[in-house]
């Protein structure tokens, strides 16, 4: 009998019925792809991209060149080089992130005392280079101002949990 | 000796002793600001509170004398609330700017805030502001973040004696200051950023530099003064960041000068970097082979006793050891490491060590000082007189130009040789007395009648016996006193620095050897010039080879009492400079006369060979005087002293290139003109 019974499955394809059937339901279902880089998925808050150094809203700089996020990299790959500013201030001479060895831990935002130096919501800056990728103190800077308003909306929204 | 129990531990420490110290005896750690070992008790932190049975509060340790018996509890809940409490009140006041700070990472307060402090600050309300003084170029002052335990005023009180810091007002209004502002004149005016347990002092030099995790330390020997400190270069990469002493009982405590601790920035100024070979009267840039081979072309075509050489102030054992073999290869017996023409007997080793020693500074009980400025000469040591001072029952004179200010009192005898006797009865008097020969009282004509003469002053007061040797020489630089040991002075028939200088050699090899006129040099000497610096001298050199400085070399080092100590290599020689010896030891085997040393090993071992001095290293034998015979004198002059440093930030070539030093050269000034009396 259970012979017959698988005979008579294959010769009326009931199992390709049954997956075409699936197929047709999914035809019809929403889409679960994004058509990336014209859609996008929603990022959270605390969502580890490219990283950027702040100012403050009257343009100062915020670093100050304490060194702490340079202690803290696991991976070393910051740099850092200080030296008094012309009004005696303690600013950094030169701020290198090495991107291709960082591991985008996000230990440096949380040492940081000033907010200064933070991962922002940004992850589309792949290179053809590698030199591209040794961010200094500019780029960071430039990152910054560019990034500044989803930066403070960002750390407004992770302030709760800090 | 009292018995007291310490948390359970019993000790037993001397009577007089403090709480503190019976703690520390126990091994238990008590938090302190205020308290320091080698400063009087000031008692005014209050953080090393500790409950002492039966007394009704809590009690600072540091100012409580022990009593027999006594039971003292560290670790109790009293202790520790009380601990507690006094952290929060020194907290606030004090600046919460640790990470714009550079005492951050190596900060007395922040480490016991961490350790002892609570987690949460009650204090909300403005904090006090205090205007930052200017007191010089080496020290940054940040006053907020000063918590006055009064370290530095008491340092410059009792160690330094230039007594040029002090507080104004009382309670929270007190303000440490200069009262009128002007840079500190200390010579060891470096330490107080050591001793500054917070940042309220800290290195002007080394501002926002640099953080104490990033740097490789390595222990040194500074050679900027003949004391021979111990110190520690702490580099970052290729670059000395800073320099800071290190502790050793028995020759710099735990000072150092400012001169070898400030002027680190000019090792990476004025380099040699490349050998140099003149042709056609110009120095042009050469390989080492071409360097080599010019060198051999002219010490091969001249006979041996017509080559010479002179090691210099800042030239290590290793190397001049190394140069003394090689010219004694070529036939040679010219050789001096007398470069400033210091009149030194170097028949035997008491006629230039510092016999007495440092430490033994401590047990003298009356001191001579003749020719020398030991204040700008030897700061370290200084303040090891003036320890001694401070003790009481210390008579001192000097002889030399009138109204020196060596930071202790001290007789002023007259300004020449002839004053010497003057002084004659207090030695006579004294149990141990001492005299000091500055190494200035010796570059004249007279040199060896003066020697001869503090000699034999020495023998009839007294100070010569077989248990006391008060006879000591103190020498400026740290290459001066190894070159005599490894008797690197003219053999049989050999010519002097005078006599090569005016032309008795065709071919002088000069080994960091800046501390005469290169005009001196007769026209047409070959001069191979190996060094660290493109100084004077170097611009002289037909040949220049680039050596190693100080921090970029292993090497050995004799301070003045001759006392061997190493010195570790920090940072690299710059370009193709390389370490001196093996520069040397290179060239002979390029020439045939290969020595017989080829690694560091056999280097120390031949040095060992050498002298006694380098089997014992890091030790000095003190003994007394067995042979009160003196050195062979002559007739004194009346001519006055006259001191060899007349300027004390800018008296060698790693100081003459350093920016630090010349602001401190602008700032100061030279040594303020003495008038002989």
């Amino acid at each position: 009998m259970a012979s017959l019974d698988r005979v008579a499955r294959s010769l009326l394809l009931t199992e390709l019925v049954s997956g075409m059937a699936l197929t047709l339901k999914y035809f019809f279902k929403k889409k679960a792809t994004l058509n990336y880089p014209y859609e996008r998925g929603p990022l959270g808050p605390r969502f580890k991209g490219e990283h950027a150094l702040r100012r403050y809203p009257n343009g100062e700089e915020r670093c100050i060149a304490c060194k702490l996020c340079e202690a803290v990299c696991p991976a070393l790959a910051i740099t850092i080089e200080a030296e008094p500013r012309e009004d005696g201030s303690r600013r950094t001479t030169r701020y290198d992130i090495d991107m291709t060895k960082c591991i985008y831990c996000g230990l440096c935002e949380e040492a940081c005392p000033v907010d200064a130096i933070v991962e922002g919501p940004n992850m589309e800056f792949a290179a053809e280079t590698r030199a591209e990728l040794i961010y200094t103190k500019e780029k960071l800077l430039d990152n910054g101002d560019r990034w500044e308003p989803m930066l403070a909306e960002r750390l407004r929204l992770d302030a709760p949990y800090r | 000796m009292a018995k007291v129990t310490v948390d359970g531990i019993e000790v037993e420490v001397p009577n007089g002793a403090s709480v503190l110290q019976a703690c520390e005896a126990a091994g238990k750690e008590i938090p302190r600001f205020c308290y320091h070992e080698r400063l009087s008790v000031a008692g005014n932190c209050r953080m090393c509170l500790v409950e002492v049975e039966k007394a009704p509060k809590p009690v600072a340790s540091c100012a409580f004398p022990v009593a027999e018996g006594m039971k003292v509890f560290t670790d109790s809940a009293v202790v520790r609330q009380a601990r507690r409490n006094v952290m929060e009140f020194l907290l606030i006041n004090h600046p919460l700017d640790c990470p714009i700070c550079d005492q951050g990472g190596e900060c007395d307060l922040q480490d016991q805030a961490v350790a002892f402090g609570s987690d949460a600050s009650r204090y909300h309300e403005p904090k006090r502001a205090v205007k930052d003084k200017d007191i010089g170029p080496l020290i940054k002052t940040v006053m907020n973040r000063c918590i006055q335990c009064t370290r530095c005023v008491r340092f410059s009180a009792e160690v330094a004696g230039t007594s040029e810091l002090g507080g104004t007002n009382r309670g929270e209004n007190m303000e440490i200051g200069t009262y009128v502002e002007k840079a500190l004149t200390s010579e060891l005016s470096g330490n107080l950023i050591d001793i500054c347990p917070v940042g309220a002092l800290t290195s002007r030099p080394y501002a926002f530099v640099s953080r104490p995790w990033e740097l490789k330390k390595t222990d040194s020997i500074d050679v900027l003064d003949a004391t021979g400190a111990n110190i520690r270069v702490d580099a970052r990469g290729p670059e000395v960041l800073r320099i800071i002493p290190r502790i050793n009982e028995a020759v710099n405590e735990e000072w150092m000068a400012d001169r070898g601790r400030f002027s680190f920035d000019g090792l990476k100024r004025r380099r040699l970097d490349r050998p140099w070979v003149r042709r056609d009267g110009k120095l042009v840039a050469a390989t080492w082979p071409e360097a080599f081979a010019a060198i051999a072309a002219k010490l091969s075509s001249v006979p041996g006793d017509r080559i010479g050489a002179v090691a210099g102030a800042l030239a290590d054992a290793e190397s001049t050891l190394a140069l003394k073999d090689l010219m004694t290869a070529y036939g040679s017996a010219n050789l001096d490491c007398r470069e400033d023409g210091a009149a030194i007997d170097a028949s035997r080793p008491e006629f230039w060590r510092f016999n007495t020693t440092i430490a033994g500074i401590d047990e003298a009980d009356a001191l001579l000082i003749v020719g020398s400025d030991v204040r700008r000469e030897a700061p370290v040591l200084n303040a090891r007189i003036r320890k001694r001072w401070t003790a009481g029952k210390f008579p001192v004179a000097y002889v030399g130009p009138h109204g020196l200010d060596l930071t202790y009192p001290a007789a002023h005898l007259g300004a020449g040789p002839g004053a010497m006797q003057g002084f004659a009865e207090t030695l006579k008097a004294a149990q141990k007395p001492m005299i000091i020969l500055g190494r200035g009282a010796l570059q004249r004509a007279d040199g060896a009648a003066v020697l001869a003469a503090a000699w034999a002053l020495a023998a009839d007061v007294g100070a010569l016996t077989a248990d006391w040797h008060g006879f000591n020489l103190l020498h400026l630089f740290g290459g001066e006193v190894g070159a005599l040991e490894l008797g690197f002075v003219p053999g049989a028939d050999g010519k002097g620095l005078d006599a090569m200088l005016a032309g008795g050699v065709d071919a002088l090899w000069l080994l960091n050897a800046d501390g005469f006129d290169p005009a001196r040099i007769a026209a047409g000497t070959f001069v191979i010039y190996q060094g660290h610096h493109g100084d004077a001298m170097a611009g002289r050199a037909d040949v220049i080879l680039p050596g190693a400085a100080y921090t970029e070399k292993d090497a050995t080092w004799v301070n003045t009492e001759g006392r061997a100590q190493r010195g570790r290599l920090a940072i690299f020689p710059p370009g193709e400079a390389k370490e001196d010896w093996r520069i040397i030891r290179a060239f002979s085997e390029g020439v045939g006369k290969a020595l017989p040393y080829a690694d560091m090993h056999a280097i120390r071992a031949a040095l060992a060979a050498a002298s006694p001095v380098f089997a014992r290293v890091g030790d000095v034998a003190r003994a007394g005087c067995a042979d009160p015979a003196g050195p062979a004198g002559g007739e004194v002059s009346g001519a006055d002293f006259v001191l060899p440093l007349p300027v004390y930030h800018q008296a060698d070539v790693i100081s003459r290139a350093s920016d630090v030093m010349a602001q401190c050269a602008a700032t100061y000034g030279p040594a303020p003109a003495l008038a002989a009396e």
